[in-house]
């Protein structure tokens, strides 16, 4: 059977992002030394999981005895294609530490306490404008050991499942005005400084709820197609 | 037409993902019983060291047993449609850098020109010391349709082709294939750029 695929754009910034990169010393042991074997989308990349269900859980601040510690956030934007296009019913999970820099993960051991009213995740799935909003509380800086006293600035991880695995895309949102930005080797990784932009979130006042939580607006774009299909079959 | 906006780029997952984003029944693909044959596949994945990658995780996505993927762009989807298979697995390594799947046996699906692609499930690796993912396929060492696979002639190397080559072993429950994945050094898996 012939089948017309349409392949995804090769230009982005994302795609030029090392696997190796020694400032991020956990790069050095688990990059790979061959060239990546470069290879035409077909049916299999073109494609991808689609279908999703089960809880919204985009309000991390409830489901306990009380409000976890922290500033609280809203954290909202779309899920938008290089041309602009919105990317509806998409899957976006959530992840972050609390508000003293510590993850409910049994390997951090970052001495900075658990809160009992935050667990620190959710997801949500966009809407037909590609939009999606979560409520959290902003996410504290925390210590790692890559060089003598490295401190991760604060952020959000984000998943973003897209149409198809080839736009499968797994980030971190930021603050604006973060002053350990400049010192942070995996935001810094990223080499174009308008790429790296993408990966801070804007401060809106639009967004804020008055006497209640801080709007911050992250808009998260994903791989466009090409112009010409080519046929599979 | 207007200018196209930067794609955001990737970040790492960091060593912390497992409370966000683990989901024990997504280690079983076939869980809806899907008609096929239902295999295992495990293996680990090791760094540049031999040194096991704990801190890691596969997503999985691949066609039915018919070789019909559950997404509208394949034109056999509305045949799909019903048998509650999606495909789609995320599996996460142990402290030994261990991973084990549950799926059934994907059919040969549509490859570029008049081609036809062997039996394959594509595998995306997320993990800390990985600034993006790293893409790779898994295909079946004893599937006679790898001869005229063209995504597996396309590696020259013999030795970097295996690599994608998963092994059989009978076991008393069901049939359990062994896929390693090595990051880094003579034995290194082979990675495709998508």
């Amino acid at each position: 059977m012939r089948v017309k695929v349409r392949p995804f754009a090769r230009n982005g910034e994302g795609r030029r992002l090392p696997y190796f990169y020694p400032g991020y010393g956990s790069t050095v042991k688990r990059a790979p030394k061959n060239r990546l074997i470069p290879l035409d989308h077909t049916l299999s990349e073109v494609t991808g999981p689609v279908f999703w269900s089960g809880p919204d859980t985009a309000d991390l601040t409830k489901g306990h005895g009380g409000a976890p510690l922290g500033e609280r956030v809203i954290l909202a934007g779309r899920v938008l294609d290089e041309d602009r296009r919105p990317v509806a019913k998409t899957l976006i999970e959530l992840w972050q530490c609390n508000a003293a820099g510590r993850y409910r993960h049994p390997v951090d051991q970052h001495d900075a306490p658990l809160d009992p009213n935050f667990d620190g995740f959710g997801q949500v799935v966009t809407g037909e404008g590609g939009e999606y909003r979560f409520l959290t509380i902003k996410p504290g800086a925390y210590p790692w050991r890559n060089t003598y006293n490295s401190w991760r600035p604060a952020h959000v991880h984000l998943a973003i499942a897209g149409p198809a695995f080839a736009t499968r895309l797994i980030t971190q949102m930021y603050f604006p005005g973060d002053p350990l930005l400049a010192f942070d080797p995996i935001f810094q990784s990223v080499s174009d400084p308008a790429a790296r932009e993408r990966l801070v979130a804007r401060y809106d006042p639009e967004l804020s709820e008055a006497e209640w939580a801080l709007g911050y607006r992250f808009d998260i774009v994903l791989r466009g197609r090409e112009e010409t299909p080519v046929e599979n079959g | 037409m207007s200018e196209r906006l930067i794609p955001t780029p990737s970040q790492t997952v960091g060593p912390f993902f497992h409370f966000g984003l683990e989901r024990a029944e997504w280690s079983d693909l076939a869980r809806s019983g899907t008609p096929g044959e239902r295999i295992a596949i495990e293996g680990r994945i090791l760094d540049g060291d031999g040194a096991p990658v704990a801190d890691a995780f596969l997503e999985l996505w691949q066609a039915d047993a018919a070789g019909r993927y559950s997404h509208p762009d394949d034109p056999r989807f509305d045949e799909t449609q019903g048998s509650g298979f999606l495909g789609f697995g995320r599996v996460f390594t142990d402290g030994d850098g261990a991973f084990r799947f549950l799926t059934i046996r994907p059919g040969p699906v549509a490859g570029l020109g008049n081609s036809l692609q062997a039996p394959h499930i594509a595998v995306a690796v997320f993990a800390r010391g990985l600034l993006k993912q790293l893409y790779t396929r898994i295909y079946f060492a004893d599937e006679p349709a790898n001869e005229s696979d063209p995504v597996l002639g396309s590696i020259e190397d013999m030795s970097q082709r295996n690599t994608l080559l998963a092994v059989r072993r009978e076991e008393t429950e069901i049939p359990v294939y062994r896929f390693d994945i090595v990051l880094q050094g003579p034995e290194e898996t082979a990675f495709f750029d998508l």
